[in-house]
């Protein structure tokens, strides 16, 4: 492929508000998962909860739009001058040849859970103030962005649960090299709400502390939420050497089981590969793998396998969850921007809340935080339904 | 005007009173009359017992449209890329879901949570088919069925490979009715690939337009593309029925919609 550049890129996360916030965290291995109490939530589990986002007001003319995934949304979209360098675009490149790719699982379906305890009585009618389209439905988080700056290109939400702001980058990636587009708005947004709490829960996959990727006793996730975004354009002639370049994507399916990764991870094995083909880059060359990483007793073991046949036990990787907790549908986008943090600062962050690395798990995973530099890095997000992402990243110079 | 160019090799459809590509072409194409029923979805045969037992309307459907379509073109399922594009997924499943959620008792059961993911018809295509291939699932509202078509030709164009693109909807129960008005479930698959082949129907040649997007003649044929997402491509499927060199413009988003040029093969 022809290397996209990521002209510009923030987070905002249970780790802190856009890059600053984000990279010092890192540095401090500082993490945000705290016991879980959102809503009226009963469940013995931590959570990495955005503080602020319900301070967070949607402008007036666009307060359809207004759920707490759209908050998020809004509240990530203002950090790092993002809104400045998306207005930038489009008096570039023209409001109909941006694209909007936008990941999340659960959209604003908190709004629709709420809304149930409100029903009429007697009808069970919902309450009228209630609107699906612009709340709840999978799309709204990328309709919201798209006339939150008055794009007017195609536009679409990625949902394939846990790799949904992973994929997007193969979507804008697509459609640039198609040429309908010129450049593209890509990330993830996804926020609590009971259904994931409550669903994760019913399947003993949340865990009851912090959680602790690759530890021998690793019990399940901790459901974190986060609202992450880039600007893709095509790579122009002069770049700073720490510009960030998406060099590769790869995409695989499971076959396997709705809830379950393939045993021997082969479907995430064949994402990786992908993704070093289309980059034209040997295993040996990545620097860094920002793993899944769940804390998941079969996720971890799957990766594990499949990183070990891909590149051996000796690159340095770590999971970022135990840190942000596990954004679900966003997930890939804040990680997408940790390893653009990565290659512009030399720092391979440490797995957080790991005791133990569970012996059975043969990599060389970070428990402290490594100053190194990086050139290459990879990025995995798998999912539900046996969905698989790998992304390479690289600096320019 | 920048555009994308696709050969069709094969079509699924299932919606009411459209039961098969091949029995549709007649109603579409204005020679016989189209008398609407209640949508029938075959069962999922495919699918291993366990999987089957847990499947929702949206699986079921999806599972029959793409595998119609891709029969038609005498492919292997497992060997092609998939483009999945829904409105809003399972909306009996989300109903039930939220349900549990506002009661005392919010044990939801793990095949409910499972199944409320936007890719569960992926997932389970992926099972069912063996298919290990890359898969996009995407939702747009209203505008899914072109969102879908995008992606899929994107696929086509920008990796040269065959894609199978299953735009499917489901219907939505009260009182979820009321705010997302989806009566029914209906799907159209296509199986798109970047070279003419024997099985070519038609040429494709799409683009962004300001048109307005075409209306169906038939008033019973035009409310149901109206009131569900993925039928917006039913002015496709129309022009290939009508066996006529044309264009039509697809329904997209309120700012742009798709023009089609159809060639046939």
């Amino acid at each position: 492929m022809n290397p996209l550049w990521l002209s510009h890129f923030t987070a905002t996360s249970s780790i802190g508000r856009g890059l600053d916030q984000t990279l010092a965290a890192l540095r401090q291995r500082r993490g945000g998962l705290a016991p879980c109490a959102f809503d009226t939530v009963d469940l013995a589990t931590f959570v990495g909860e955005v503080a602020g986002v319900d301070a967070v007001r949607l402008p007036a003319h666009l307060a359809d739009f207004d759920c707490r995934n759209n908050r998020l949304a809004l509240l990530g979209l203002e950090q790092d001058g993002f809104v400045a360098a998306v207005h930038a675009a489009i008096a570039k490149y023209g409001a109909q040849r941006i694209g909007v790719f936008l990941g999340t699982s659960t959209a604003g379906i908190l709004q629709t859970e709420l809304a149930y305890r409100r029903r009429d009585p007697v009808t069970g009618a919902l309450p009228a103030d209630f609107i699906y389209r612009t709340t709840h439905n999978t799309f709204s988080v990328a309709d919201f962005t798209r006339h939150y700056f008055g794009l007017t290109g195609p536009a679409v939400v990625v949902s394939s649960a846990c790799s949904s702001s992973a994929k997007v980058f193969s979507s804008a990636r697509r459609m640039m090299a198609a040429g309908l587009i010129d450049a593209a708005v890509v990330g993830g947004v996804d926020s609590l709400c009971l259904t994931t709490l409550y669903g994760f829960s019913s399947l003993g996959l949340t865990s009851e502390q912090a959680c602790r990727p690759f530890d021998a006793q690793r019990n399940g996730i901790s459901i974190g939420e986060a609202a992450a975004f880039a600007l893709l354009e095509r790579t122009p002639d002069h770049l700073d050497a720490d510009a960030v370049l998406l060099l590769g994507t790869g995409e695989s399916s499971d076959a396997y089981h709705m809830s379950s990764p393939h045993p021997e991870g082969l479907g995430a094995r064949m994402a990786m590969q992908d993704a070093l083909n289309m980059a034209g880059l040997n295993p040996s060359e990545i620097d860094y793998i920002n793993l899944h990483g769940t804390a998941t007793q079969t996720n971890d073991a799957a990766e594990c396998k499949a990183v070990q046949s891909v590149f051996g036990p000796g690159t340095p990787c770590s999971s970022t969850k135990g840190a942000t907790g596990h954004a679900l549908g966003a997930a890939g986008g804040v990680e997408a921007v940790i390893c653009a943090l990565v290659l512009q600062h030399g720092l391979l962050p440490a797995g957080l809340n790991t005791r133990q690395l569970d012996p059975a798990l043969d990599l060389d995973y970070l428990l402290d935080n490594r100053e190194q530099p990086a050139a290459h890095v990879l990025s995995n997000s798998f999912g539900f339904g046996g969905t698989n992402c790998s992304l390479i990243f690289s600096r320019a110079g | 005007m920048h555009t994308l160019t696709a050969y069709i090799e094969g079509i699924g459809l299932l919606g009411p009173g459209l039961t098969g590509w091949p029995g549709s072409q007649a109603v579409l194409g204005g020679q016989q009359p189209y008398q609407p029923h209640k949508t029938v979805l075959p069962p999922p045969a495919l699918l291993p017992s366990a999987e089957r037992r847990r499947s929702g309307a949206i699986v079921k459907l999806t599972l029959a449209t793409g595998l119609e379509a891709i029969a038609a073109a005498g492919l292997d399922a497992a060997s092609l890329p998939s483009v999945f594009s829904s409105s809003g997924g399972d909306g009996e499943n989300c109903h039930a879901i939220c349900e549990m959620l506002a009661s005392d008792d919010r044990q939801i059961s793990p095949t409910r949570f499972h199944n409320s993911v936007h890719n569960a018809a992926a997932g389970y295509w992926s099972i069912a088919t063996g298919a290990m291939t890359a898969s996009s699932v995407l939702s747009a509202f209203d505008a899914s069925f072109g969102a879908g078509l995008l992606e899929a030709l994107t696929q086509v164009v920008a990796d040269n490979t065959r894609t199978v693109l299953l735009a499917c909807d489901t219907a939505y129960p009260e009182p979820l009715y009321s705010a997302r008005p989806i009566p029914d479930a209906f799907g159209i698959s296509l199986v798109l690939a970047p070279q003419r082949s024997a099985q070519a129907l038609a040429k494709i040649t799409v683009s962004l337009t300001d048109a307005s997007a075409d209306r169906l003649s038939d008033a019973a044929l035009e409310s149901l593309r109206i009131a569900i997402p993925a039928a917006r491509g039913l002015p496709l499927l129309r022009g290939i029925a009508l066996r006529l060199d044309q264009r039509v413009v697809l329904d997209y988003l309120d700012s742009t919609r798709l023009a089609v040029e159809i060639a046939l093969c």
